[in-house]
């Protein structure tokens, strides 16, 4: 039975991260504690281990998603602090003290690291909220059967049978939603918040910022040097030449004559350094016919068999297409000079509204963009467009290297999807099956009131007010979990401006 | 001899247009953009075109485009290209139809009038002109290629001047040899590079040129 293979798997998954929203909730008590223990009683040492552990169940939780539920999630934390550095004179200083020994500046660091950092908090919030939410949503078929057995325990075999069955036919189409479901929602809750994903972004901005005006001002720098030195004085030289020339005509018209030839030589040299200088700065091949032709002429000119594939839809932009040419041409050289390859392939394409450049070669690999200076040059060249430079070169080859330029070409707006308005909708009503129909009904059911007030659990026929009343906590849990899914989908529709 | 010339700087235009009346050539059509200059191909049909690559509207490849659709229209039609920059691809769509009668020469070469000139002679006869640079560039990106490793240093000048599109005897006053020396290095250039040799120049000069290409 091969069909059935799916739903025990996702019944297996469930029932591990059931289990570990257990766990998560240990956890969380543990932090909890910890937290209570250190701005109560003042026992700070425990503070670190703690959070520590939650990290370590919640980053256990963040690979689970990712591998159950195909949502990678990424670490919401902030850097961890470098290890303190000794003044000159070996004392360490935080703040206005100084220390022998690194041990309290560095909990200190430690401790500033943990304490402000949001996602400290949205940890622990998460491992003590999780079982009641999509720990819930995950546990349902299990709770159901483990009810179905309370009854047959309790004497009425029917009323199990009832619940087994339920929980084992409905399991086929619930086990793996609840799965999938389970992971949008830890995605949404364990992963960065939009504030943290920004202030990693303006920070990656910043830096590749600081690198762009600075490799353009050291570009034109450059260009000043070359003008400067080639171009500029050998105008002077043919000025002052045809100069001399005009002054010889009259009386030795045979000197005039070579110093005109002079001159002349002396301008097509000139034509010539400025052709060179034009190429390094904006490839006029380039500006003619776009990257495609472009690296095509790079092919032709280059030593190696080169085979070029584009597909590309359009233009991308003038910038863009310069750091991609540039690029290709520097992994074209470094292949034929450090490679020693005799065949190259150049494959330009796009990758949503990314332009992707593969380049491969025959070579003997060993690559290292650690090393080489010119990997670097290009990843600074692509950094300034969040472009990234990924090379695979084993020693022994071949060599792969691809160039990931983003948001090359325009990106097209998400259309308002039906989903937004069925996700408002879960976000008003979860709360009331949750906390009246659920946990209210609940405690009221406990404590054996007489009010039955609105709650519909404590209306309906004895052996199903239980039922009803654990269904109304699911409901709400799954309309919570279902709305936090509507939003981080609506989300990635429209663009994922941060990423 | 009638010319049609494209150039969009004026002083270029008119220095172009006074070297070429004033070695007998006949100048039906001076024109400035890429429109223009495809109608005056299409209605002048002249012996030679000489066209700048860029050119208005676009600034792009507009003077390359027209003459390579001019050439559709017309096989075989004349035309010698001038350029800031030379690239082997724009070379290699030029020579793609194989029916010859095409120059790509940098703007540079005007410079010296008479090779100018004898350039344009050269190409409205139906042969070729390829610019020294695209040769060496051609040749550069071939370094590798084993046949080529086998030619001496002497037979290796033949190849370029010939590559760029010049007659044995044309070769052979630009190295000092003498004819029958230059047919000794070309047909021992062609036994090297597996070539089957042919007695006329531009056929000739096509087949290095393929060959050089097929890189």
């Amino acid at each position: 039975m091969t069909s059935a293979r799916p739903t025990f798997t996702a019944l297996a998954r469930s029932a591990a991260l059931a289990g570990l929203a257990l766990l998560g909730l240990a956890a969380g008590l543990v932090m909890l504690a910890a937290v209570l223990l250190t701005f109560l009683v003042g026992l700070v040492p425990v503070f670190p281990s703690a959070v520590r552990l939650a990290r370590a169940v919640t980053r256990l939780q963040r690979g689970l998603t990712a591998r159950w539920s195909g949502i990678p999630v990424d670490e919401p934390y902030r850097p961890a602090p470098p290890p303190p550095v000794p003044q000159s004179d070996g004392w360490y200083r935080d703040g206005r003290t100084l220390y022998k020994r690194p041990t309290i500046p560095a909990f200190n660091q430690r401790w500033n690291w943990m304490t402000k950092d949001p996602a400290t908090w949205r940890d622990l919030a998460y491992l003590l909220a999780a079982p009641l939410t999509n720990g819930l949503v995950v546990a349902a078929p299990l709770l159901a059967t483990a009810y179905g057995v309370a009854w047959a325990a309790g004497g009425t075999p029917v009323m199990g049978a009832v619940w087994i069955l339920l929980a084992v036919i409905g399991v086929r189409w619930y086990a793996p939603w609840a799965v999938r479901l389970h992971g949008q929602v830890a995605a949404v809750l364990l992963g960065p918040t939009e504030k943290a994903r920004l202030a990693r972004r303006v920070s990656r901005l910043d830096a590749a910022r600081t690198e762009a005006v600075d490799s353009q001002a050291a570009e034109l720098r450059r260009i000043e040097r070359d003008l400067h030195d080639g171009a500029q004085a050998r105008l002077v030289a043919i000025g002052m030449t045809i100069g001399a020339a005009e002054q010889l005509l009259e009386n030795d018209p045979q000197a005039a004559r070579a110093l005109l030839g002079k001159a002349r030589e002396a301008s097509a040299t000139a034509l010539q350094e400025i052709r060179r200088l034009v190429r390094g700065i904006h490839p006029p091949v380039l500006a003619e016919r776009g990257l495609g032709d472009a690296v095509r002429a790079l092919a032709l000119d280059s030593p190696l068999r080169t085979h070029v594939t584009v597909d590309l839809p359009e233009r991308a932009t003038a910038p863009l297409e310069s750091a991609a040419y540039f690029a290709v041409s520097e992994l074209l050289a470094n292949a034929a000079r450090h490679g020693d390859a005799t065949e190259a392939w150049v494959d330009v394409s796009t990758q949503g509204p990314a332009l992707r450049v593969t380049v491969t070669d025959d070579g003997h690999g060993g690559a290292d963009p650690e090393q080489g200076t010119g990997l670097r040059g290009i990843e600074r060249r692509l950094g300034a467009f969040d472009g990234v430079l990924a090379v695979n070169s084993p020693v022994g080859g071949p060599t792969t290297a691809v160039i990931e330029l983003p948001r090359a070409f325009g990106v097209r707006p998400a259309p308002m999807t039906p989903w937004r308005y069925f996700g408002r909708l879960c976000w008003g009503l979860w709360p009331i099956a949750l906390f009246p129909q659920g946990l209210v009904a609940m405690v009221l059911k406990l404590v054996g009131s007489p009010v039955k007030s609105w709650f519909l659990g404590l209306y309906v026929p004895g052996p199903f007010q239980w039922p009803v009343i654990v269904g109304m906590m699911l409901l709400g849990g799954g309309l919570l979990a279902v709305a936090l899914a509507t939003t981080v989908r609506t989300r990635e529709a429209e663009g994922g401006a941060c990423g | 001899m009638r010319v049609v010339l494209a150039e969009d700087l004026h002083l270029l235009r008119e220095g172009l247009v006074a070297l070429l009346r004033a070695h007998g050539f006949e100048v039906v059509a001076a024109v400035e953009s890429g429109p223009e200059l495809l109608a005056a191909l299409v209605g002048e049909r002249p012996d030679v075109a000489v066209v700048d690559v860029r050119l208005p509207p676009t600034f792009t490849d507009e003077g390359l485009q027209a003459a390579l659709a001019a050439r559709r229209q017309a096989p075989g039609l004349p035309v010698l290209v001038l350029s800031q920059h030379v690239e082997q691809l724009y070379a290699r769509e030029l020579l793609a139809d194989g029916s010859g009668g095409v120059g790509y020469l940098l703007k540079d070469r005007v410079f010296n009038g008479e090779q100018f000139v004898d350039a344009v002679r050269r190409v409205a006869a139906g042969g070729t002109a390829m610019d020294p640079e695209v040769i060496a560039r051609l040749l550069a990106s071939n370094a590798r290629n084993e046949p080529l490793g086998r030619l001496t240093p002497r037979e290796r000048e033949v190849l370029e001047l010939m590559a760029e599109g010049r007659s044995n005897a044309a070769i052979g006053q630009r190295l000092f040899l003498s004819d029958s020396a230059v047919g000794k290095h070309t047909a021992s250039i062609f036994t090297k590079l597996g070539l089957a040799p042919s007695d006329d120049d531009n056929r000739r000069v096509l087949a290095v040129l393929a060959f050089l290409n097929s890189k």
